[in-house]
């Protein structure tokens, strides 16, 4: 049980990697960085498997291992407890803890699996970049959050995570980040992912004040326990609709689906490794991981569970029809990524679960070696990375052809590689769920199959096949990868053939082990679902058998399986409604299965001959057959349907309509005048009101109190003295005069009268 | 009952004064002026002497016509007045002046008029012998203080005098 | 012809006054205003010692020293007029308007 135990070290080695990177990459050599880098990632892939394999043989029926390393927010001991939705009592706690369960399990396995393989490879690919120890410090930090991300017991755990993976992606992204265009796809990036984590914030508070929790194993509990009520009540199941809603935002930004996919073509812009990591193999997966963990409560909101189908499938033919047109190679693998993503986002909202985390599997693979593949292709062509430049190169490259080739089949879905068990497995529940509920959004998916089958097998063509379109100094330069980038395609390629037959469905004789690994995640939830399938009892069973046996047997039947486990069921997770398996042995098969398998097997090779005929003879100016057949078309598309123009219309406001600005600019425009003019104003005005006041009380003070009150009397004064001080001549004889006449009148007064 | 003498004594010295008077305030040059106030001065002496007061006709003479004239005619010598003589020598207001005294006049005569009766005319009979004594005894007893006071008066008016005409103080 | 009354003296008195005051009022010449100022101050001691005559003594002490005072006024006002002389070679009243407004 060691590596249980101390599963948290898996996380941690990288960020000892990142952490050396930061403090003492500058000063060592580049030796020195590889074998920290890559070497603390091979020892967390190997620490990975040994806790997997321990893991697998210690858990009965799928119970997830949960190790809490120390209580980080909160306390457990109900200082800060609140009422939740239902009546009970919340904590608000979230614990440094990890939880490996199927679900992880499958996830560490392949991140860092492959995530090991990138990281040889850019010692191959950065051999001459500058910023060498920066790059690999900031992928070892990557690897540290999504291992975070994905092991983590709560969602608290997982955000800590999922925001430690946007930001190495606009570290990553940004890696070049004199060049312009990289940093604002970096900003662009992050700040459409800021978007989306508001949502999962939202979501995860929602789900706190409903459930009182945040740990994966007590919210899968509450669901299981809860269900019926939550159901009944229509204030509790519109919560429980928009906390999914919520988290699904997340899950949109993270991992690219409409409207929040734009960060993601522009991402390439960061070095290929980057782009196959994060973008094809990890990051963008974070989102799938998320609904897939909170599947209990995506079941008890079917609404939700609709929404995220039919996103998933307009993603997927949106993105497909704009990969038909673009010229960039790894334009063309960014929209197929973010198509792919569409596919999984399908399979979970008709409730193929199990079927989209076997797809998110095989595609990292194959799409991992795709990008791999087409940064050796740059690598070969000095940096060019239009392919209306490229051509002919299968003879010169052929490690990288041949590679490319597989992982192009295996996406296609030809039978025999990965991607078609996995795409296949997708097509037939969309099919066939809840009586064929969600036939339109099969229809969807095949068309994507086409057109997916076709832009890939354009790209081939235009890339190897046809005639050489590049100059001659190019052509001279072009060579084959070193080992260290050649050897991890062989490996992918490897993969991407045989670890689909870990899938195989029952239809095609395989036993599907991988669903059946990841039953006990997926179980199926208890009464009142809105589908037609039957109700199971409060205790959910974990036992391999009776999951798939579920919609058919009874309670009583169940009761009998499930008695060994009850104990173990509180810690597990619910059932999911629409969780047909027609993959075991005990059902029966349909023909159907074996049609519509077929037809999407047709279509794959349609699109791939239809291709192949296109392009083949492309030569220095060839046409797009498109664009000859209906230019609009074409224009539309290559301007993938001008969003991004749109977005800066509406939302940014980068773009103004006429005099008016929308969006956070329009927005900041429009407070800033708001500030300038009427609080500003009213600022200004109560300094023109004082200096108002000042200038009345100047007035009065010079003109009425000094003009009235002091000189006033002073000119009356003069006024009065001017006419007196006339008879003032200073002639004595006049004193004299008048002081005789003054005399006579005394003596008048006092004699006469 | 007064002796005829006394009646034309009266008349003739109250004319002298009064032409003396007239004739002072009207003599262009003021030495003329000064020898008909002198005269003026005199007739105010014998009257005087009519009204048995004896040495107060003598303090007339000698302090008055003998002191301050004598004062006034060495002044008018000391400041050159030829130029004088030739100006007018009545100013702007006379008229008006004129009619002021006039006026006062009249107001004098209408008190007379209305209250002479008053006036007894049984005279008091003074003994003539010894007016002086009795004067100089008053001075020295009943009005011993304005004696004083009359001596510091002069002294104030000897420094004055002295300060106001003396070229350089 | 009457018996010489007080009443006579007083009439000459005030004949004595008037003068005076004419004098005063009229003349430019500042000696004969002066002089003037004298015929006045002598109509009041004849006045005086009129009518001491009918009591006693009281008028002619007061009249003397009324000449006393006489002296000393005459004295100062002269020597104002010779220092005024001195500055303005003038002796008219009426060129002596300094202290006008």
């Amino acid at each position: 049980m060691f590596f249980l135990d101390h599963i948290w070290i898996i996380p941690l080695l990288p960020m000892l990697g990142a952490a050396l990177m930061f403090f003492f990459g500058r000063r060592i050599s580049k030796t020195a960085v590889n074998t920290i880098c890559v070497g603390v990632v091979v020892l967390a892939f190997l620490m990975a498997c040994g806790a997997v394999w321990q893991y697998t043989h210690w858990a009965h029926d799928g119970q997830p291992y949960e190790k809490i390393v120390y209580t980080w927010l909160g306390d457990g001991s109900g200082t800060y407890s609140f009422p939740t939705l239902l009546g009970g009592r919340g904590q608000f706690q979230a614990d440094a803890g990890f939880l490996l369960d199927p679900l992880s399990s499958i996830w560490l396995l392949f991140v860092t699996g492959i995530g090991m393989l990138i990281h040889i490879y850019s010692t191959g690919y950065m051999a001459h970049e500058g910023g060498y120890y920066r790059f690999f410090g900031y992928l070892n930090l990557f690897m540290f959050s999504m291992l975070t991300l994905i092991l983590g017991n709560n969602y608290v755990m997982m955000f800590v995570g999922w925001e430690g993976v946007g930001l190495c992606s606009y570290l990553l992204i940004g890696f070049y980040f004199k060049k312009h265009s990289a940093s604002t796809a970096a900003n662009k990036a992050f700040i459409v992912n800021r978007i989306g984590d508001a949502g999962v914030l939202l979501g995860t508070f929602s789900i706190w004040a409903l459930a009182g929790t945040v740990k994966f194993t007590a919210v899968n509990e509450f669901v299981r326990t809860n269900g019926d009520k939550i159901l009944a009540s229509p204030y509790l199941a519109t919560w429980v609709m928009v906390a999914t809603l919520l988290l699904f935002l997340g899950a949109c930004g993270k991992s690219a689906q409409l409207p929040l996919y734009v960060w993601l073509p522009d991402a390439m812009e960061g070095p290929t490794p980057v782009s196959a990591l994060i973008h094809a193999a990890t990051m963008v997966t974070a989102g799938i991981y998320m609904v897939a963990r909170s599947n209990g409560l995506f079941q008890l909101a079917p609404a939700s569970m609709q929404v995220v189908a039919v996103v998933g499938a307009l993603t997927a033919i949106f993105a497909a029809t704009i990969g038909l047109v673009q010229n960039d190679i790894k334009r063309v693998l960014a929209y197929s990524t973010v198509s792919q993503l569409g596919y999984m986002f399908l399979a979970l909202g008709v409730g193929a679960f199990a079927a989209g985390v076997f797809h998110v599997f095989t595609h990292a693979f194959f799409k991992a070696l795709l990008f791999l593949g087409s940064g050796s292709v740059i690598h070969a062509m000095s940096g060019e990375q239009d392919m209306r430049f490229m051509g002919g190169l299968s003879k010169k490259i052929r490690t990288t052809f041949i590679t490319m080739f597989i992982g192009t089949l295996a996406i296609a879905g030809i039978p025999g590689l990965a991607g078609f068990f996995s795409k296949d497995e997708i097509l037939w529940k969309t099919w066939s769920v809840n009586h064929g509920q969600f036939r339109i959004l099969w229809i969807v998916a095949f068309i994507t199959a086409l057109m997916t089958a076709f832009y890939m097998f354009r790209l081939i063509t235009l890339t190897f096949f046809s005639k050489p379109r590049m100059s001659h100094e190019v052509e001279h330069h072009i060579h084959e990868s070193p080992k260290s980038m050649t050897i991890p395609l062989v490996v992918l390629a490897i993969g991407s053939i045989f670890v689909g037959y870990l899938g195989v469905p029952a239809s095609l004789g395989g036993s599907n082990h991988f669903e059946h690994f990841l039953e006990p995640v997926f179980a199926k939830h208890a009464p009142g679902a809105t589908t037609t399938h039957a109700a199971l009892g409060a205790e959910t069973h974990s036992a391999v058998v009776a999951g798939e046996h579920a919609a058919q047997q009874t309670p009583g039947e169940q009761a009998a399986h499930g008695a060994a486990e009850v104990n173990k069921a509180a810690e597990q997770g619910t059932a999911a409604p629409g969780e047909v398996t027609p993959a075991h042995a005990a059902h029966e098969i349909e023909p159907l299965e074996y049609i519509l398998m077929g037809a999407s097997v047709l279509a794959a090779l349609l699109g791939i001959g239809l291709a192949y005929r296109a392009y083949k003879n492309a030569g220095k100016d060839y046409t797009e057959p498109i664009n000859s057949v209906a230019p609009p078309v074409y224009n539309t598309l290559f301007n993938k349907y001008y969003v991004d123009e749109a977005y800066d219309y509406l939302f940014t406001g980068r773009r103004s309509l006429g005099p008016v600005r929308l969006g956070a600019q329009g927005l900041g425009n429009a407070l800033w005048k708001f500030d300038a003019n009427v609080i500003d104003g009213g600022v200004n005005g109560a300094g023109w009101t004082t200096k108002l006041i000042g200038s009345i009380s100047n007035w009065w003070d010079k003109w009425i109190i000094d003009g009235l009150g002091v000189n006033g009397p002073a000119i009356i004064a003069r006024a009065l003295s001017y006419p007196t001080r006339l008879i003032q001549w200073g002639l004595v004889q006049w004193y004299a005069l008048v002081m005789v006449f003054g005399l006579v009148g005394f003596i008048w007064y006092y004699v006469v009268r | 009952m007064t002796p005829v003498a006394t009646t034309f004594f009266f008349y003739f010295l109250s004319a002298v004064a009064i032409i003396g008077a007239l004739l002072t305030i009207t003599r262009r040059n003021p030495v003329h002026s000064a020898l008909s106030l002198i005269f003026t001065l005199l007739a105010l002496a014998g009257l005087y002497l009519m009204l048995y007061a004896p040495f107060v006709a003598g303090v007339q003479i000698i302090t008055y016509a003998g002191g301050i004239m004598v004062l006034f005619l060495f002044v008018i010598m000391l400041i050159n007045l030829e130029k004088a003589e030739l100006e007018e020598h009545f100013n702007k207001q006379w008229l008006v002046g004129v009619l002021a005294a006039g006026l006062l006049g009249g107001l004098f005569f209408y008190v007379y008029a209305k209250g002479h009766t008053i006036f007894p005319n049984t005279w008091n009979s003074l003994p003539e012998q010894n007016n002086t004594q009795q004067i100089g005894l008053w001075l020295y007893q009943r009005y011993m203080m304005p004696f004083e006071v009359a001596s510091v008066l002069l002294l104030v008016a000897i420094v004055g005098a002295v300060v106001m005409a003396k070229k350089r103080i | 012809m009457a018996e010489i009354s007080t009443l006579h003296y007083l009439v000459v008195a005030a004949a004595l006054f008037i003068i005076g005051t004419i004098g005063v009022l009229t003349r430019r010449n500042v000696v004969i205003v002066l002089m003037s100022i004298e015929l006045i101050l002598n109509a009041v001691n004849l006045n005086l010692v009129a009518f001491s005559r009918l009591h006693d003594l009281h008028g002619q002490v007061f009249s003397i020293f009324i000449v006393a005072d006489a002296a000393a006024e005459a004295a100062v006002g002269l020597g104002i007029i010779i220092a005024f002389f001195r500055n303005k070679e003038t002796v008219n009243m009426d060129e002596v308007d300094l202290l006008k407004w």
